[in-house]
């Protein structure tokens, strides 16, 4: 395994003569719940715009590195800062998360945007309504939650992330057990998201997504930060020998951590 | 056996007519145990979802003790409460010994553990499931147990008919601090059991038919809001 900080950030960011300023940063991040370091020193700068997607193969800590950016996880060493500052409560409160497993409140639809719009202030129901056309969700607004399809429930967890206009959104592999129809309407959802600003940070299996997505490539392996490069560059010249043989379907072996 | 048959003819009589005092008593046990349920629910729930959303030390210990209480004898919850309520005791100056209020007392005393642990149980696997997502949404405590009562409250309504089936069904508390005084403290239980030992068979097992068909009504209303709950996807 190389160096990570040799890798880090190595390789050039052609649309400007430097990367963009970072928005979100870690240094020497490190999640060690036993005896086995899951996260193991990870040190990055994540740009102020586009859409960052993470990959990596499985058990390489994507959806744990996901965690400790929103702050859902406390590291058990290094930091996590958002604008230069400190991860806390308030800021924190300016991300959201979209789960694989979508979790609704036992309620309907339109109660489910409510819930998160009075937490933030009086849900007003043209809000909702607005917030609820826009995922294509309006006519299913009364519908108990649960008892809507996978594809629907997704786009629900994602309009409600969305409803409270978060600076940057996370998203934990939200079309893994979705048909084609359903990820492209949840990715044209994150377009938008991100057209108006939202830094998106995906976590993603999928090639064809990751190459639709993403702007930049965080590749992870084995808790450790293999390379972070601009999409292109990812996708026709990866840098590591773990990304290499990831793009190209061959099996990567889970390397002990130190 | 023939007496037995012309028991249950009268006891079928006396349900079908109406009878005041029999009516009389079925309103007095529902009056109290419905009430020592409206209680032991305003004190059990927000125990139940305190333990189940908390993280202190001890926590282990109090599930522990909660799960215990839900087995108290209700003689002896009767007994305890007696001491209380009693001349001699700390709170016989409230002269509430003998009197519906002791019995709603004591109900809810018995059932509050019930309803606390029950609902412990149910707040704790919704809290799991939406700990996460709560957590990214920064819902503060107070708007997150409200969510998850709300959330679970098909699930909480068969805690508390638990809890009013354990109650109307109860006799040993009732009976000692109530006394089963005629027109004023006597309920279903305590009735039959005074009836059936005095030998007046039709009017006890008149009260033992609608004591069942009450408990019965009780397991359907718990069935049908399972299955009403499951059909919205509400449970």
């Amino acid at each position: 395994m190389p160096d990570a900080s040799a890798i880090a950030d190595r390789r050039s960011w052609p649309e400007a003569a430097d990367p963009p300023a970072p928005l979100g940063e870690t240094r020497g991040l490190v999640y060690r719940p036993s005896d086995t370091a899951l996260i193991d020193g990870i040190d990055l700068k994540i740009p102020g715009r586009g859409r960052t997607v993470v990959m990596g193969p499985n058990g390489a800590g994507k959806s744990l590195l996901l965690r400790l950016l929103h702050g859902l996880l406390i590291p058990t060493a290094g930091q996590v800062l958002w604008g230069g500052r400190p991860l806390d409560d308030g800021l924190r409160r300016q991300q959201a998360m979209v789960f694989q497993r979508p979790v609704l409140l036992r309620r309907s639809v339109a109660a489910n945007i409510r819930f998160v719009l009075n937490l933030r202030g009086r849900a007003e129901s043209a809000q909702v309504s607005e917030i609820l056309d826009e995922v294509g969700l309006g006519e299913l607004a009364h519908r108990p939650a649960r008892l809507l399809s996978g594809g629907e429930q997704q786009r629900l967890t994602l309009a409600r992330a969305l409803a409270t206009n978060p600076q940057e959104l996370f998203l934990d592999e939200p079309t893994a057990s979705l048909d084609p129809a359903s990820t492209a309407a949840i990715e044209a959802i994150v377009n938008r998201a991100h057209a108006r600003g939202t830094k998106i940070i995906f976590v993603t299996h999928d090639l064809g997504q990751a190459r639709r997505l993403a702007d930049d490539v965080i590749f992870l392996n084995a808790g450790r930060l293999a390379e972070h490069s601009p999409a292109h560059s990812f996708f026709d010249n990866p840098a590591s020998q773990a990304a290499r043989d990831y793009l190209e379907g061959r099996l990567v072996i889970r390397k002990p951590s130190r | 056996m023939q007496d037995f048959s012309e028991a249950f003819g009268l006891a079928f009589r006396l349900v079908l007519s109406a009878d005041p005092d029999l009516l009389e008593i079925i309103a007095l046990s529902l009056k109290v145990s419905l009430s020592a349920v409206a209680i032991a629910c305003l004190v059990g729930l927000p125990i139940g979802t305190a333990v189940a959303m908390g993280r202190f030390r001890g926590r282990t210990a109090v599930i522990i003790l909660l799960n215990a209480l839900m087995g108290l004898p209700p003689v002896v919850v009767g007994l305890l409460i007696y001491l209380l309520l009693s001349n001699a005791g700390p709170l016989g100056w409230m002269r509430l010994l003998y009197t519906p209020t002791a019995m709603i007392i004591a109900q809810a005393v018995l059932i509050a553990p019930i309803v606390a642990a029950l609902s412990r149980e149910v707040v704790e696997q919704l809290s799991t499931e939406y700990a996460e997502q709560f957590r990214s949404l920064s819902v503060p405590p107070g708007s997150a147990a409200t969510a998850l009562l709300w959330d679970a409250r098909y699930s909480l309504l068969t805690v508390a008919l638990a809890g009013f089936g354990r109650a109307i069904a109860e006799v040993g508390a009732v009976i000692i601090v109530g006394g089963n005084i005629d027109h004023l403290t006597r309920v279903m239980t305590t009735a039959i059991a005074l009836e059936t030992s005095k030998g007046d068979l039709a009017l006890a097992l008149g009260l033992g038919i609608v004591l069942i068909t009450i408990a019965l009504s009780v397991n359907a209303a718990v069935m049908a809001l399972r299955l009403t709950a499951t059909r919205y996807a509400y449970a």
